[in-house]
């Protein structure tokens, strides 16, 4: 009997096509560009020191995002633009305005209801874009040093 | 194709396949070819920075972030010379007599794992660290639990010339861990065994492991293979298979396996854990020193285990709930946070498996049983409570709404954490001890292999990682798959005339 869990064929498989090396192949373009001011806005709201971030600190975020973005299979970049995408439009119908224009308030109301929707997918999507935001952030550098995170390989020896 | 023989092919180089390279030495130092495949990277010495996205995107699947089916759970497991115990921080736990008389599988005796994990503690120079170099982070938990009741022990470390960089999970920068990659890789190779990295095993054939051994991308940091890329179809008398829970299950599984053993994939454990976090009042020693020297274990009684941890900047971020200036607010007080690790000890639970895409790829389910939930909100509570009576301002609870608990609400903490509040794809659920898959027992019906490693009808082929525990071990697990493997290697000592003089005649 064939398990559920088989492969049928016996063809040398490649678990590395359709993930990573079809990844790097289709991502050159980026994922942000074509929703970045949503994303912007999005990462402002997450973390709201992102606001005092000049051109070179967004860049610096979005690299990292999108270097995060390209090993990951294209079906999840799609998705990300989607969701990206919804966010900017949805709050039109309930204040007039896309995402990126609300006041901090209302954008912290339309993320908050993502993370509690009771739909497990929106909440799921919002989960990973947030993840995405906070990776940009709080991985460069100067965020850490901000925080006040000090550790280095020279341990002990470089507190005392 | 490029076609290869060896006398006995390891697939894996972690805690299982670096011991069973090790172990299977003198046969390669008494004329055998052996051979070890692993699918990451080998790293120089001056690679391991500490830099959190960088080192996670060598040393881990997924960079770290490799999620069960339905996305509710991030699994973190190492690949490169030296898979995971590149990455753990090298907490070194005797098997509990409990758990392996539970397992119930017959021929595996807790004398026996007891003592083979005795010579690993030996081998890797465990011990307790002094008091002088632990810090305010794992202080904090000690003095923390004698307030609040809770009995705090001291892990045992695997550590020599230790400098406290506390970045144990992304490599140790100061090669002071003694992983596989340190001790017994290093010896195997030394004795004739050879190690060919990047190089992953993509189906598992009749005594043959085809191969992918892939190009260094520019940038990418670790030795380029020690072979040219390509596909190779390796043939061996013996395949000893150690890729790791989801790497081993899945590999049998694209490899057409489970038409013969209904089991393989089942079982699928990996302690389910949140990351809580404290402010205290002013700055703590918190991310210089060993990130994790005590743990609190209530397995028996409340089914969880209390560990010290401390993450990095991004790790921590991601493991907080919510957003906005609450979140700010924690991450800003980074010098004065404390962080404790909770792990929930799951069983085997029917439908928690791994299982393999239309391309071959791992895919985890898993679904958070109301054991699982209750587990990780007693374990929340204790937190609290620990990290209260140690002096904590306030904590943030993942299974708290809102999440954060200021000091004076500490007398609420049992109705401010709830099982309500555990809401998949809205907390952060991580899980690094991944176990089960191709577990040990008597026979096809309820198991892979015997308790030896022996896939049931297959002789040639050996499975020596974490992926035989029939069920979770409740403890971290590298020293008891050490032991395994130990035992997987001393049979195939003992069987490796017969099987390859078979091997000639096939």
């Amino acid at each position: 009997m064939q398990g559920r869990n088989q492969v049928r064929s016996h063809r040398p498989i490649d678990p590395l096509s359709g993930g990573t090396g079809e990844a790097r192949a289709n991502a050159s373009a980026g994922v942000l560009a074509p929703v970045r001011v949503t994303f912007r806005a999005v990462v402002e709201t997450v973390i709201p020191e992102a606001a005092a971030l000049d051109e070179q600190g967004w860049r610096d975020v979005e690299a990292i995002v999108e270097a995060s973005l390209q090993t990951r299979p294209a079906r999840l970049r799609r998705q990300l633009g989607l969701l990206l995408r919804l966010i900017a439009i949805v709050p039109v119908a309930r204040y007039g305005r896309p995402f990126a224009r609300l006041d901090a308030g209302r954008r912290s109301r339309v993320l908050g209801r993502l993370q509690d929707s009771p739909v497990f997918l929106l909440r799921r999507g919002f989960w990973g874009l947030r993840t995405l935001a906070l990776m940009g952030y709080y991985a460069r550098p100067s965020a850490a040093r901000e925080i006040g995170y000090r550790a280095v390989p020279a341990g002990w020896e470089a507190r005392r | 194709m490029i076609e290869r023989a060896y006398d006995i092919v390891i697939v894996g180089s972690g805690a299982g396949g670096g011991t069973a390279a090790r172990e299977l030495a003198p046969l390669a130092l008494a004329g055998r070819r052996v051979l070890l495949v692993e699918q990451g990277p080998r790293l120089r010495d001056e690679e391991f920075t500490g830099r959190e996205i960088e080192m996670a995107a060598s040393l881990y699947e997924d960079s770290g972030g490799f999620l069960t089916a339905d996305g509710a759970m991030t699994l973190a497991f190492g690949r490169a010379y030296g898979g995971s115990t590149v990455v753990y921080t090298g907490t070194s736990l005797v098997a509990p007599e409990r758990v392996i008389r539970g397992w119930a599988v017959p021929g595996l005796e807790h004398a026996d794992v007891a003592r083979r994990s005795a010579k690993y503690v030996v081998e890797n120079n465990v011990h307790l660290l002094p008091p002088a170099a632990i810090n305010d982070n794992n202080r904090l938990f000690v003095e923390g639990c004698t307030a609040a009741g809770f009995h705090a022990e001291q892990f045992p470390l695997n550590v020599r010339g230790c400098r406290g960089s506390s970045l144990c999970n992304l490599g140790c920068p100061n090669a002071a861990k003694l992983g596989t990659h340190r001790v017994q890789l290093p010896a195997a190779e030394r004795d004739g065994v050879e190690v060919v990295t990047r190089a992953e095993a993509v189906r598992v054939e009749e005594r043959a492991v085809v191969v992918r051994v892939r190009g260094r991308h520019p940038g990418e940091k670790g030795l380029p293979s020690e072979w040219e890329p390509g596909v190779y179809r390796v043939r061996a008398g013996i395949i000893v298979v150690a890729g790791g829970t989801v790497g081993s299950s899945a590999l049998l599984l694209r490899s057409g396996f489970r038409t013969r053993l209904p089991r393989l994939g089942e079982g699928f454990t990996c302690h389910p854990a949140h990351i809580l976090v404290a402010e205290h009042p002013g700055p703590i020693t918190n991310d210089v020193g060993h990130p994790k020297s005590y743990f609190v274990d209530r397995a028996v009684d409340d089914g969880y285990v209390l560990e010290t941890c401390m993450y990095f900047p991004f790790t921590t971020a991601k493991n907080l709930t919510g957003f906005g200036t609450d979140h700010s607010t924690f991450m800003r007080a980074f010098a004065r946070l404390q962080m404790i690790l909770v792990l929930a000890c799951d069983r085997a639970t029917r439908g928690n498996r791994i299982a393999v895409d239309r391309a071959g790829r791992p895919v985890v389910h898993y679904a958070f049983t109301p054991a699982v939930i209750e587990s990780m909100v007693r374990a929340t509570r204790a937190s609290a409570r620990i990290f209260f009576g140690a002096g904590a301002l306030r904590v943030h609870a993942p299974t708290a709404d809102p999440p954060v608990i200021e000091a004076a609400e500490a007398h609420g903490i049992d109705d401010r954490i709830e099982a309500r509040h555990f809401r998949r794809g809205r907390t952060t659920v991580s899980a690094a001890h991944l176990m089960g898959g191709c577990g040990m027992g008597r026979d096809p019906a309820d198991s892979v292999t015997d308790a030896w490693g022996r896939v049931h009808g297959v002789p040639w082929l050996r499975i020596a990682d974490s992926s035989l525990f029939p069920d979770a071990l409740q403890i971290n697990p590298y020293l008891t798959v050490m032991a395994l493997a130990d035992r997987v290697a001393e049979r195939i000592r003992a069987d490796a005339g017969q099987l390859l003089e078979a091997a000639v005649r096939v």
